[in-house]
């Protein structure tokens, strides 16, 4: 199903014409409106006159995540604060917030994409939606929420945290669907199984599952132990918040960018170089109709990948494939480079491991040491009590991790809860070397 | 004939024990033996329990993975080469040991050794036929 036929199926040639055209129009816009902006051009030598194709938008420098920084809270915005209607702040994983702004516009587009994203998860206004995303300065929420009402369907606006509470409201009112990030529905799943309740059996469809990377192993266990088709969504606070991309039902591989509104191009990640369709890289936005806080060619830090092979659900817009990781996450461990997320994959090739991981980088001398710790799961401790077993997997474990990703690691098996269990955003990486 | 034991996987850090016991201790569990099996990050702590399924639930509800096995024990006289003759047996038949560890019993005159098997049920018709003397699950558990 598709919410907007008319712009999600676009020609190509028509969709890039459209593109050209918004482009221009917004850098003309932040070229008169926005100091920094202007700047940014004339240090460049080009104006907004210079950008006659889509490919000229490479003329035009990168912003990052620090212009955003440095222009705390609202130097980056393009309209006079009466015109703006919401605020949100990103959730400063990385340090100080970073403020977007929204005009009465922008909020209603955003709400369309969220819109298209439901659809293409295959929800009507019929459906019951369980939005379990933070409500507040986080984008997660209120973005999700609004697209929700947009489609008509009944929203629980549950937001995030109280998981017994949460539990509750999925027997009692039955929703069809669930937006919260992959980790929380694990720990949904795993809270819902102690206190006795048959997870597999609620009402529950489909699941929009974003706001962290996460790996298709992961995404096999939630819909084994939630009985859902688990799809995922991208977004994030400075470009928009969620909707920027979905993932479609029929497809279920890569999320399509929603380009009437973005420009996304696919960079490396150190030289800035433009990457060939295919190849994995950072992701950079441009948003062509936001108003109140316009980014041009936003380095997002986000690796990714690019597909340009027509999708079978119709849309034309060409589709990122999972975030592997951010390049801010990435852990450089004796100079190998690896991102938690292809750890996690080869803990989740273990059949009858679950995703409940923590990593533990430390320097023994001039050395970087890893200690990848897991949580022993029921199935594997109740396949076997035996010591040699269960010090066979944590030499197998190492063994795959050495193999697959060339990382030297130490494996441990922990307690279960012994790890921490996330309700928003997971953070599973404790990196004592930067101390 | 079989026996029901309690296994559970404890870090190697200070209170893992201590923390189990007093749940134990809470649901007044009586522990008829142990053994721990360690290396140097984790143990297995392997229990017989007069409630095996009470046990089994307060160790889950308080968050430990905690999983049941079955078990054997053989009752033998306390006396040197008392062990011996069974394991002569059981390597006559080729039978592996996963594990084994033993107590004496109340009156002193007799030990029980609990084995872990592969396959107990063909271990026990082993030990019977040679006249071995396996003790059923209810019988340790009252002890």
């Amino acid at each position: 199903m598709i919410y907007n036929e008319e712009f999600e199926t676009l020609p190509r040639e028509v969709l890039e014409s459209l593109q050209l055209k918004r482009l221009q129009q917004v850098v003309q816009r932040v070229y008169h409106t926005v100091g920094f902006y202007r700047k940014m051009f004339d240090e460049a030598g080009i104006t907004p006159d210079d950008i006659k194709t889509l490919a000229d938008i490479r003329k035009i420098p990168f912003t990052t995540k620090q212009d955003l920084i440095d222009n705390y809270p609202f130097g980056l915005f393009a309209v006079p604060m009466s015109s703006v209607v919401r605020l949100h702040a990103s959730s400063g994983t990385t340090g100080r917030s970073i403020v977007v702004g929204y005009t009465k516009r922008d909020i209603d587009t955003w709400s369309d994409l969220m819109a298209r994203c439901f659809v293409a998860a295959g929800l009507t206004k019929n459906d019951i939606i369980h939005n379990a995303y933070g409500y507040g300065l986080f984008t997660g929420g209120l973005g999700a929420h609004y697209g929700a009402e947009r489609l008509g369907a009944s929203v629980i606006p549950i937001s995030g945290g109280n998981t017994k509470r949460q539990i509750m409201i999925l027997q009692d009112f039955g929703p069809t669907a669930i937006c919260c990030t992959p980790s929380y529905a694990l720990n949904l799943a795993e809270q819902g199984a102690a206190m006795g309740v048959d997870m597999r059996s609620l009402n529950l469809r489909v699941g929009l599952f974003g706001a962290e990377p996460w790996s298709e192993q992961m995404r096999d266990d939630i819909e084994d132990k939630l009985n859902l088709t688990a799809l995922n969504i991208y977004g994030l606070s400075e470009i928009m918040g969620p909707g920027v991309s979905m993932e479609c039902l029929e497809g279920r591989q890569g999320m399509h960018v929603f380009e009437d509104h973005f420009v996304v191009e696919l960079i490396h990640p150190e030289t800035g170089e433009i990457l060939p369709y295919g190849e994995e890289g950072e992701l950079v936005f441009t948003t062509i109709t936001k108003e109140a806080f316009p980014l041009i060619r936003f380095r997002t830090r986000d690796i990714s990948r690019l597909i340009t092979e027509p999708c079978r659900c119709g849309r034309t817009h060409i589709r990122m494939d999972r975030v592997t990781g951010r390049s801010d996450d990435m852990l450089i461990i004796r100079g190998v480079n690896v991102f938690p997320s292809q750890i996690e994959a080869v803990l989740m090739n273990i059949e009858g491991l679950e995703p409940h991981y923590q990593l533990i980088i430390d320097k023994v001398g001039s050395m970087d040491s890893l200690e990848v710790q897991v949580e022993v799961s029921e199935k594997i401790f109740s396949h076997s009590d035996e010591v040699r077993y269960l010090q066979n997997l944590e030499r197998r474990l190492s063994k795959d991790l050495r193999d697959f990703l060339g990382v030297n690691a130490k494996v441990k098996l922990v307690e279960p809860k012994s790890l921490q269990r996330f309700e928003g955003k997971a953070s599973r990486v404790i990196d004592t070397r930067k101390r | 004939m079989k026996v029901e034991q309690i296994s559970v996987f404890l870090e190697n850090k200070p209170g893992s024990l201590e923390n189990v016991t007093r749940i134990l201790k809470d649901a007044h569990i009586n522990i008829r033996t142990l053994s721990i099996a360690d290396t140097t990050d984790f143990g297995v702590l392997r229990l017989i329990v007069n409630d095996v399924d009470t046990t089994l639930k307060v160790l889950k509800e308080n968050g430990l993975r905690a999983s049941r096995t079955t078990v054997v024990a053989v009752e033998v006289p306390d006396r040197p080469g008392g062990l011996h003759g069974i394991l002569e047996v059981l390597s006559q038949y080729k039978i592996n040991v996963e594990y084994l560890y033993a107590f004496v019993e109340k009156s002193g005159e007799n030990a029980v050794i609990i084995f872990r098997f592969d396959s107990p049920d063909n271990a026990i018709d082993v030990l019977l036929k040679h006249g071995f003397t396996v003790m059923p699950g209810e019988k340790l558990y009252a002890f």
